[in-house]
């Protein structure tokens, strides 16, 4: 279509120039003060920091977390998903629709309607009471935080999950049937399958968001629960430590990068 | 009896959905300023939103960046997809693979990145740099719409205009263009649902006295949020839910399968 | 698809026009930031009139931008990094020390200042020598101790010590102060170390005490503790002294004490940064501000105790001696206050408070 090489270069220097600008130099950055002290020397001391028992103890409270939601989120998603696509085209549009709904509010203020709902002289306690039952206790613990992230994230695990288990023609699964598989082994050898490209990029939508957070353990956590992201923010707002910040950063990136590394794995497994 | 299971499902995750919702909606109508004490009715909040300054501002800030830096990606991802396509494959891989990198990463580390960057340049924190970290990540979205458009192109329309003597500007914006439209306004959308709901990233680039609706409610948090912001809140829910209810009812009268093949509602394209 | 995106667009357009429009002037300077005439200011949060502010800008017509931190800790980065300029800011004793060590602020002009020449007490300046000899770079705004706020329908013994905060009965009931040094003096005091101890032992003991204590504390928080203390959310509270009068005024069964161990007592100064844009607005603000009239009606909204002795006059003789409003701290043993204690040692607080709030 673009016949010259300088037209072609034409079009593309406002965006690598931007790429290269406000993606590239400042990711370099970050690597730069990960690796530097304050004077400026090479160091892998930042790196190293997350070996300290507080950082570790974060990094892992962070993974157990994020794995717990995104579990949840698929347990929850997946049967959802299926009822979903035995409805007709017009109701399901409506249900996804209701799901696609609340992300367009604002996240932080809905979080902190769970605040609200979940405090001890909160919405769900004084119901609880109301029918005399026991209150329960949970805000400023890791069960709010997984409420948190379960709440915020479950349209990211919905959404690509209908769309793979959507996509599958009726007729595989009558295939299956009439070869003489029942309910069950129809979902494990041909549904299950089938959906495992949605289920994989429900997982990295969830997951990643779910690592890396820092409000959410802030508005449900009291402040008392310290996952990794809060110590990187800690240490640009408040400790004005930007080496050691970049280096946690770093090691939040290598998380991010083996996550990749695992989805595309699976998507190669899937295409052969 | 499985039906019912399946509805009731259904509702409670709806529910789930949407109890946070219920309480802001709720809130919005509260006589007493701190939360969960409900001391009687008033449409008090909906008057003085208007009138409050520092709200409207911030409402201001947060729908002209995201109008801005979704209009503004999108006219550079559109010259960088025409000239992504003519690359080698070799280029053609590393530029994708930089193009990610936004949406890949972590937010808070996208969002420091940015920082340092702003910092080492100089540049004043403020209007401008929210604006331009806001292109930054919502450039990949926009791209990654157009991208499959395009790849899925027929080149031999615009040969066709331009045998025709069609000048190769003319041909694109009247057979090119046209075709490309849905993935750019998807892209767009997307881009700028995005831009409208991030905290992390503006938290980290903005300056003394710019806020958008995110980074208010952030600090409100702490000090208790106005009931204004509920009220706001409220309005917007009223106004998506209205237009998402007209769109479907439109939709419905003149549905077609869509491109994909599956019965998965439009909507799932501008989905963020 | 195309028709109904459209749609939206033009609505989204409609709206952002219409905000626009809805308050024109003022905030199209902010955003262009074209004309100059503007105050920055950066402040604790919830420490000023509303009003104050509004009659000043009318009075002058500086248009003030005006920011909240909620610790000291959060405010140094944003003005050391020089990512937001601000004109002018009110940090604690102890971090306006660290900021003039590290030069971030410049010396002020007294003769542009008579009103906080002549209204503010002079016991109040002698004790600003402690942490700015001479006096040359910050003018004091508040003052104050830390206590305990606490629900007497849900406490039942009388509240006069800091033990009270490692009692099991009060279990997810207790607020504790979500910053560093405010948290480690407890601790510090309860054991009769100083609060400005850099000896790695007592630090550790009080890391240890702050670690005992965690299971019971139900959140770590600063301006949250005004509305969970008046909502009942809680039982127990640290917090600065001038919180007290406000909520008593909000929930007739929360009172106040200052244990008898001791505590803190601070002073809050205005300071102008070295890389101030305005600084001419910020002298006629902080001008402003120490007027006994205008410091009057500070006191009377943020009920902090004012150093401004002439707006102390002005006050109501219950006011005047009120023993939470105005303590008499000669009654108290043991007050202390933050010095800066050196970049090492702000690492070494850094790190033990990371280590209390994962352990």
């Amino acid at each position: 279509m673009i016949r010259t090489k300088k037209i072609r270069n034409l079009f593309a220097t406002p965006y690598l120039s931007w790429a290269i600008i406000f993606i590239i130099v400042p990711l370099v950055m970050v690597i730069w003060y990960g690796f530097t002290d304050s004077d400026g020397a090479l160091t892998f001391a930042n790196i190293a920091s997350i070996a300290r028992p507080e950082f570790m103890k974060s990094l892992g409270l962070s993974l157990l977390l994020s794995l717990i939601s995104t579990v949840l989120c698929l347990i929850i998603a997946y049967p959802l998903c299926m009822i979903l696509t035995e409805k007709k085209a017009g109701k399901a549009g409506v249900v996804i629709l209701l799901f696609i709904l609340p992300m367009w509010m604002n996240t932080l203020l809905r979080t902190m309607a769970w605040q609200t709902i979940l405090e001890k002289t909160g919405i769900l306690n004084i119901f609880l009471n109301f029918i005399h039952l026991p209150s329960i206790y949970i805000i400023n613990k890791p069960q709010a935080i997984i409420i948190g992230m379960v709440y915020n994230f479950l349209p990211y695990m919905v959404l690509p999950l209908y769309t793979a288990l959507s996509r599958i023609d009726d007729n595989v699964i009558n295939a299956a049937r009439d070869l003489g598989a029942n309910k069950f082994q129809t979902f494990l050898h041909v549904t299950l399958p089938l959906s495992i490209p949605g289920i994989i990029s429900g997982i990295t939508m969830v997951f990643i968001p779910a690592l890396t957070t820092f409000v959410l353990s802030q508005m449900l956590g009291g402040n008392k629960i310290l996952l990794i992201g809060n110590i990187i923010e800690q240490e640009f707002t408040q400790a004005y430590d930007w080496h050691l910040g970049s280096g946690l950063s770093i090691i939040l990136m290598v998380f991010i990068i083996i996550n990749m590394v695992v989805e595309a794995a699976f998507d190669k497994s899937d295409e052969q | 009896m499985s039906r019912f299971l399946k509805k009731l499902y259904v509702v409670l995750i709806v529910i789930f959905m949407y109890a946070p919702i219920a309480v802001m909606i709720v809130q919005s109508f509260n006589q007493s300023k701190s939360r969960g004490h409900w001391t009687g009715f008033t449409l008090e909040w909906y008057i003085s939103l208007f009138s409050d300054e520092s709200i409207m501002a911030a409402l201001r800030n947060t729908l002209t960046i995201a109008l801005l830096s979704s209009l503004i990606a999108t006219a550079i991802s559109l010259l960088a997809c025409l000239a992504i396509r003519q690359m080698t494959k070799n280029t053609r891989t590393v530029v994708m693979g930089i193009t990610n990198i936004p949406m890949l990463n972590a937010d808070i580390v996208t969002g420091i990145s940015m920082m340092l960057l702003f910092l080492s340049m100089g540049i004043k924190f403020g209007y401008g740099s929210i604006l331009i970290a806001h292109i930054t990540f919502n450039i990949p979205y926009v791209i990654l719409n157009i991208m499959p458009r395009l790849n899925s192109l027929d080149n031999s329309c615009f040969e066709a205009a331009r045998d025709l003597g069609a000048s190769p500007v003319y041909a694109f914006f009247h057979v090119v263009l046209p075709d490309l439209m849905p993935g750019v306004m998807s892209g767009m959308l997307m881009a700028f649902t995005m831009s409208i709901d991030d905290f992390i990233i503006t938290h980290f680039t903005k300056g003394a006295g710019v806020d958008t609706l995110s980074t208010k409610i952030y600090t409100e948090v702490r000090k208790g949020i106005k009931p204004e912001m509920y009220a706001l809140s409220t309005l917007i829910f009223g106004a998506i839910l209205i237009l998402l209810l007209l769109l479907n009812f439109t939709k419905n009268g003149s549905r077609k399968k869509n491109k994909t093949g599956t019965n998965a509602p439009s909507i799932l394209e501008i989905a963020p | 698809m195309k028709k109904t995106l459209s749609i939206i667009i033009t609505v989204i357009i409609a709206v952002a026009a219409i905000t626009a429009c809805g308050s024109s002037d003022k905030t199209a300077e902010s955003t262009t930031g074209s004309s100059d005439n503007q105050l920055y200011v950066y402040n604790w949060g919830e420490y000023i009139d509303p009003e104050v502010i509004t009659m000043f800008e009318e009075e002058t017509g500086i248009n003030v931008v005006y920011d909240e931190y909620e610790t000291n800790e959060i405010m140094y980065p944003k003005v050391a990094a020089g990512a937001s300029r601000y004109d002018c800011i009110c940090p604690s004793d102890y971090m306006i020390r660290k900021m003039i060590q590290n030069d971030l602020l410049q010396p002020l002009d007294w003769s542009r200042l008579p009103n906080a020449t002549a209204n503010i007490g002079k016991t109040y300046m002698e004790q600003s020598e402690t942490f700015d000899p001479g006096n040359k770079y910050s003018i004091p705004y508040c003052w104050g101790t830390v206590g305990i706020l606490y629900n007497t329908t849900m406490v039942d013994e009388p509240v006069d010590s800091w033990n009270i905060l490692w009692d099991p009965k009060y279990k997810d009931n207790i607020l504790m102060q979500d910053s560093v040094r405010d948290a480690f003096m407890i601790p510090l005091i309860m054991n009769g170390d100083s609060v400005n101890t850099t000896d790695p032992d007592e630090l550790n003991d009080a890391l240890l005490k702050l670690e005992e204590q965690k299971p019971l504390v139900q959140a770590y928080v600063i301006d949250e503790v005004r509305d969970k203390m008046i909502s009942g959310e809680s039982a127990l509270g640290v917090i600065f002294s001038g919180e007290a009068l406000y909520t008593a005024e909000e929930n007739e069964n929360l009172d106040y004490a200052i244990p008898k161990e001791g505590t803190n007592v601070w002073i809050d100064s205005w300071v102008i940064p070295k890389n101030a844009e305005h600084v001419d607005n910020a002298y006629t603000f902080l001008n402003y501000l120490a007027r006994a009239e205008i410091a009057k009606m500070n006191f009377d909204y943020i009920y902090y105790p004012t150093p401004n002795t002439a707006a102390w006059e002005l006050l109501d003789d219950d006011m005047k001696y009120n023993p939470i409003a105005f303590p008499d701290l000669t009654q108290y043993d043991n007050l202390q206050t933050y010095t800066y204690l050196g970049e090492d040692m702000d690492k070494t607080y850094d790190n033990l408070w990371i280590k209390l709030k994962s352990y």
